[in-house]
């Protein structure tokens, strides 16, 4: 929301030079309407000002520009070279002098040109940053000056370039000589011609000497248009050209104030609960009771002066009075469609709208100020007389007023005539009852419709405009007559039309008033202050609220105050959040800490950043392709994602069930980025489906790498620190060949006290191709949930050995196929009670070796408690394993 | 004899001093002293000396031996010093060199800042909950105040996982309000970080998934002075001493009254600059007394106990306090980037 500080002074008395711009934004956002930015508009413009052309000539050196001298109200006057035809001796123009800046961001400064010096610049509309809407009067009309003649194909002219005076050119159509261009007003000018002949005309690029196409039979100077001629033909005719003001100033004057630009534009950032801060009235109110000023309001008076009553002219009927909570109407007849005034224009502007014409200046100026939006029919328009209330029906379509033509649905309410739509009630107009040049009747429509309803249908249409987005907030249902006659007011004022007497006024439904009790005690309690009862009815009474006793009613524009609690808010906003005391008033009777499980999570991510890993974060929803880049079965339950059913994208479409894919992506992506090595971990959740519709979400550990010499090894190494550290139980890996996401060679299952908790290994040469990469992926995942389960009991001390181990070493052939880790488990749980320690040191294969066999050596580390081990001992353990290791896997000592 | 003993006098303690290696200086002990050394072939010509003779000369030889012995020893002392020397030279090396690499791995920098929060709130008492992403919209949206027709219930701002829009991704940590205050004894003093998820395209500032730290207290007494007192510590910590803070007016349909907490630009000292987008106050937080409906609605009794919430964006915070300018790096998990912090 913008708000003009000018406009605001027009309710509380509040000059820029009493408060500042700080002030005024740190004491508004801090009574809790946020300032955004402020911008000072007095800024955006600077050093130009009106001037009189005292003389106007040819340029001497340029066949198209003229050097005008002005006089810009001080002692010399200044010479400005242009190019623009439109200007004439007496003209009042927007001069940019030198080191001037204009609205458009552009610097002016002195300069030459073909030779003659420039003291700045003449200014167009466009150079102004206005348009047609804000200067309406500033239209160019340029006649088709012979002179300026240049044939398209010079061999064979339409014109001849010797043509004089009298000469013939088409029809009634000769050659002219302007004599004398003098001022006729309103944009004329009266130009003596020869042959003779005096005409009135609205081309205002003539000057004396120039050549004419003059139609006698019409009396009129042709345009371009009138001779089909092309702009080519004439390049300097153009409809551009310098602003010629009409304005009532002199010499001198500011233009940035006659824009008015001598303004501040706040802009708020307004919280949806408070739609009456969408317009300056409401605004006023915060800020009257944030700086303690009187608030001014003005009642509108409609004088009403027109015959017959609108109830006798029209009929308004609600069909739904759900969606449309009240609707009331007005009308004007005898329109005149014009500009509206440079003061409405200007506020309009400042307040980040566009001017179009007086009525719909009006709807939109009554919607700045009452935060009512309005709309305007040409009551011609609609049909019967009669406007509905009413959603579309099937099939029914309109074009609204950006020239759309838009396919309703059943749910969108609109407002009808006695056949068809006419407007999208609360968005926008219908095209078929535009208010237009010759609109003699106007119907001004001030309602309330539901919030949601309206937000939902501007959403679906994809035209969020100034009215929906006021009125999807919910808007004061007591505010529809006094906005519809205040437009009326307006019409009035601006002589755009007569009001017709009487007023229509829709209520199905009788207003409710909210009442509330006010109960200092609670308030003081929620807050925290001590704030007697009387300093809270003051703040309340200021905002519009009445209290009689303890009885609060709350005013119509507040549908955000509805309990005892919004009440401390409205006396914390203005006692002040601030003064509010910063106080401990709870006492802490509870330890909090972090829990096992988190403190389990914390340790893991130690575990994994120790082993050099970096941590991610990665989306939790993934494309369903990816379990076909991972290589999921079709029939795979892992594929039985919960589905976002509005995602983003297809990328993001589905809840993972598998965080393999989230770090196949970053592998990948860092690959993508030609970063040699990587090794990653993420602690993520997964999403599994449960029947009730939601979802469990476990934890997974991942780990990824690349590069660096990291293999499977690696991986593995890091799972058994990992788990080694944090679990207790047997931890145990088994070869997966059929995991369809990793190299069938390559890829283990781990298990902990025989439970599987999670995969690791290469990934699989076909799901690298998917990704498109070159290289080797090694990837882990592991179930946090079964890390967590299986965590480590508090260690109880042991004490250190005693008596010194003895070492043995062993080297045993057996089948190759056999897994070492049998072995170690074999030597393991048949080493007897002095087995402490078993390292595999070698595996063989090779010369001396028996095809089909290996040789493997572990070193054991024997010790007692009690005693230090002799070699009777030692043998005998070994005794035992070598039993064991050839009665199992029939491995034999080498 | 004495001429004989002078001259090994002489000759010894030259040959020691001259020497510059231990075995060398040990067989010099056994060449002088040694059992057929030169000294005990001296002594035995003692029996030729007149008995007035021997004891002085006995005195001489002794006194010899152990001058000997002493500068053997001395000897000795020096050749050690000598060859720690000659070792600690050989053994320099190039300190310069480089250091064997250790690989550390690195804490995303977006979970560095919510470890920090995380501290700060344990520190004062609070507990950490944790509760569903894929959430009930009666627990994100309905008993949070947020009635239907609601914006933030729209399709287009939320993801909804079945046709009547009852489940969906959280868009915030609020619901874990519910779920503490639903399941949790009282006093509740916690916080819930967490994912939450909003259908926003990604952009410099955007995600549609991103992290939000919840907070709430409830206890007998809890007024707006404790939410004040409270945050602005918790502030002070994150941002440091002498953080100047401000209180604004807010909305939130379930806090009331509601507040933003701003700190004042620390780049400009709150007057103004591109920082803090010449407003001079940067926003930190959403926060607010708990609606005395929510209360109800989850069992409590708001004419006995009350509290506060706060919601703050981790995101945010994270790229303010890294100073970095774009969202997208936060997820695109680029090593170059999580190495550095």
């Amino acid at each position: 929301m913008k708000l003009s500080r000018k406009w605001l002074n027009e309710f509380i008395n509040l000059p820029l030079s009493e408060c500042g711009d700080r002030r005024f934004t740190e004491a508004m956002s801090v009574s809790g309407s946020k300032v955004e930015t402020t911008e000072d508009l007095s800024q955006m413009i600077r050093n130009v000002v009106a001037g009189r052309i005292v003389s106007l000539e040819k340029h001497p050196d340029s066949d198209h520009m003229l050097v005008a001298k002005l006089d810009i109200g001080r002692e010399s006057p200044v010479t400005i070279c242009t190019g623009a035809w439109n200007v004439h001796a007496g003209d009042v123009v927007p001069v940019a002098l030198h080191d001037s800046l204009l609205p458009t961001g552009a610097r002016i400064t002195r300069g030459k040109l073909r030779g003659v010096e420039s003291d700045g610049m003449l200014c167009s509309l466009k150079e102004l940053d206005c348009t047609l809407h804000d200067f309406p009067y500033a239209t160019i009309v340029p006649a088709a000056l012979l002179n300026d003649y240049h044939p398209i194909d010079p061999d064979k002219p339409s014109i001849s370039a010797d043509i004089k005076p009298g000469d013939r050119i088409f029809g009634k159509v000769i050659t002219a000589k302007a004599i004398k261009v003098e001022n006729a007003g309103e944009g004329f000018w009266k130009c003596s011609l020869e042959p003779e002949a005096v005409t009135v005309t609205e081309c205002s690029n003539i000057h004396e000497g120039d050549l004419v196409a003059y139609n006698t039979a019409e009396d009129a100077i042709c345009t371009l248009e009138d001779l089909r001629a092309k702009q080519e033909e004439f390049p300097h005719c153009i409809t551009d050209g310098i602003l010629v003001l009409r304005e009532n100033c002199v010499p001198g004057d500011d233009i940035g104030k006659l824009l008015g630009m001598d303004d501040h534009v706040v802009e708020f950032e307004i919280t949806p609960n408070r739609p009456d801060c969408l317009c300056v009235i409401g605004l006023a109110r915060e800020a009257a009771v944030t700086f303690g000023k009187q608030l001014k309001l003005h009642k509108p008076v409609v004088e009403a002066k027109a015959g017959g009553d609108i109830n006798g002219l029209a009929k308004v009927v609600i069909e739904d009075d759900r969606l449309c909570t009240r609707y009331t109407a007005r009308m004007v007849r005898n329109v005149k469609i014009a500009p509206s005034p440079e003061w409405m224009r200007e506020r309009i502007r400042n307040s980040g709208m566009r001017p179009i014409n007086n009525i719909v200046d009006i709807t939109n100026y009554v919607m700045l100020e009452y935060g009512q939006p309005m709309h305007a029919f040409d009551f011609a328009c609609v049909d019967g007389g009669e406007i509905h209330v009413r959603c579309a029906r099937e099939g029914e379509t309109m074009r609204t007023l950006d020239g759309t033509q838009r396919e309703l649905s059943t749910s969108m309410l609109c407002i009808c005539d006695r056949e068809k739509p006419v407007g999208i009630a609360g968005v926008m107009g219908g095209e078929n009852s535009e208010i237009v040049g010759d609109t003699a009747m106007v119907l001004f429509e001030s309602a309330c419709f539901n919030g949601p309803s309206i937000r939902r249908t501007a959403t679906s249409l994809g035209m969020r405009t100034d009215a929906s987005s006021r009125f999807e907030k919910g808007l004061d249902i007591e505010n529809t007559v006094d906005a519809v006659n205040r437009a009326c007011e307006l019409v009035e004022m601006l002589g755009a039309g007569e009001v017709v007497e009487g007023i229509i006024d829709v209520l199905p439904n009788p207003v409710k008033k909210t009442t509330l009790k006010l109960e200092p005690e609670k308030i003081n309690a929620l807050l925290g202050t001590e704030l007697t009862a009387g300093e809270m009815v003051r703040i309340l009474e200021d905002l519009g609220f009445t209290v009689d006793g303890d009885l609060i009613t709350v005013p119509s524009w507040r549908g955000d105050v509805e309990h005892y609690s919004d009440i401390a808010e409205e006396v914390a906003r203005f006692f002040g959040y601030n003064n509010i005391p910063t106080k401990f008033t709870g006492a802490i009777s509870s330890c909090g800490g972090f829990t096992d499980f988190q403190l389990c999570e914390r340790r893991v991510g130690e575990i994994c950043r120790s082993m050099g890993m970096d941590e991610i974060i990665t989306y939790s929803f993934i494309s369903p392709s990816y379990y076909d880049k991972i290589r999921i079965p079709a029939d795979s339950p892992l594929r039985d994602s919960l589905r976002i059913l509005n995602p983003l994208g297809e990328d993001t479409s589905i809840m993972r069930t598998t965080i393999l894919p989230s770090m196949l992506e970053i592998l990948t992506r860092n690959c993508n980025f030609r970063n040699k090595s990587v090794a990653f971990y993420e602690i993520g959740r997964i999403y599994l489906k449960r029947d009730d519709g939601m979802a469990d979400e476990p934890r997974m550990i991942s780990f990824g790498a690349y590069g660096g010499g990291v293999d499977f090894f690696t991986v593995k190494g890091w799972i058994e620190s990992l788990l080694g550290d944090m679990c207790k139980g047997v931890l145990r890996f088994e070869a997966d060949r059929d995991n369809p996401s990793y190299h069938p060679g390559r890829c283990a299952a781990v298990y902990l006290d025989g439970k599987r908790v999670g995969v690791f290994g290469q990934i699989h040469p076909k799901v690298m191709d998917n990704y498109g990469v070159d290289s080797e992926f090694y990837c882990a995942e592991l179930s946090f949930d079964a890390v967590y389960a299986n965590r480590k009991d508090l260690a109880v001390y042991r004490p250190l050995p005693r008596f010194p181990s003895v070492t043995r070493d062993i080297a045993v052939l057996c089948d190759r196929e056999i897994p070492v880790g049998r072995l170690s488990e074999c030597i393991l749980s048949s080493g007897g009670q002095y087995l402490r320690e078993c390292e595999l040191f070698d595996v063989y294969e090779g010369d001396s070796i028996p095809s089909g066999k290996k040789s493997v050596a572990f070193s054991l580390t024997m010790r007692a408690d009690d005693q230090t081990l002799t070699d009777d001992h030692a043998e005998e353990t070994v005794d035992s394993i070598l039993k064991a290791l050839s009665e199992k896997y029939g491995a034999v000592i080498r | 004899m004495k001429e004989m003993l002078q001259n090994l006098r002489e000759a010894s303690i030259r040959a020691i001093l001259d020497c510059e290696d231990a075995e060398l200086l040990e067989s010099l002990r056994v060449k002088y002293l040694g059992k057929k050394g030169e000294l005990t072939s001296i002594l035995r010509q003692m029996g030729k000396l007149s008995p007035e003779e021997r004891p002085a000369m006995g005195q001489l030889a002794n006194k010899l031996r152990e001058d000997i012995e002493e500068a053997i020893e001395d000897r000795n002392k020096v050749i050690s010093a000598l060859r720690m020397e000659r070792r600690l030279i050989a053994e320099s090396v190039d300190v310069t060199l480089p250091g064997k690499k250790q690989t550390l791995g690195h804490k995303h920098p977006m979970y560095n800042v919510l470890d920090q929060i995380k501290d700060i709130f344990i520190g004062m008492g609070f507990e950490i909950v944790d509760g569903p992403e894929v959430e009930l919209a009666d627990y994100n949206f309905t008993k949070l105040n947020i009635d239907e027709g609601h914006p933030s219930r729209e399709w287009t701002d939320t993801f909804y996982f079945t046709e009547d829009s009852s489940i969906l991704l959280r868009t915030q940590t609020s619901p874990m309000q519910i779920h503490a205050m639903e399941t949790k004894e009282l006093p509740i003093r916690m916080i819930a970080p967490g994912r939450v998820y909003r259908k926003d395209e990604v952009d410099a500032t955007h995600s549609p998934m991103f992290h939000q730290i919840e907070g709430m207290v409830i206890d007998k007494g809890i007024t707006m002075a404790d939410l004040k007192a409270t945050l602005n510590l918790v502030v002070e910590k994150i941002y440091g001493k002498g953080t100047v803070t401000r209180f604004r007016p807010h909305h939130f349909p379930f806090t009331e009254p509601s507040c933003e907490l701003d700190i004042q630009c620390h780049k400009c000292g709150g007057v103004g600059c591109p920082t803090c987008k010449g407003e001079g106050w940067i926003e930190v937080l959403g926060a607010g007394m708990v609606h005395p409906k929510v209360l109800a609605g989850c069992g409590i009794d708001p004419d006995v106990y009350s509290g506060w919430a706060f919601g703050m964006g981790l995101e945010r915070l994270a790229l303010g306090e890294y100073k970095i300018n774009n969202l997208r790096l936060i997820f695109e998990n680029d090593r170059r980037f999580l190495e550095q912090f």
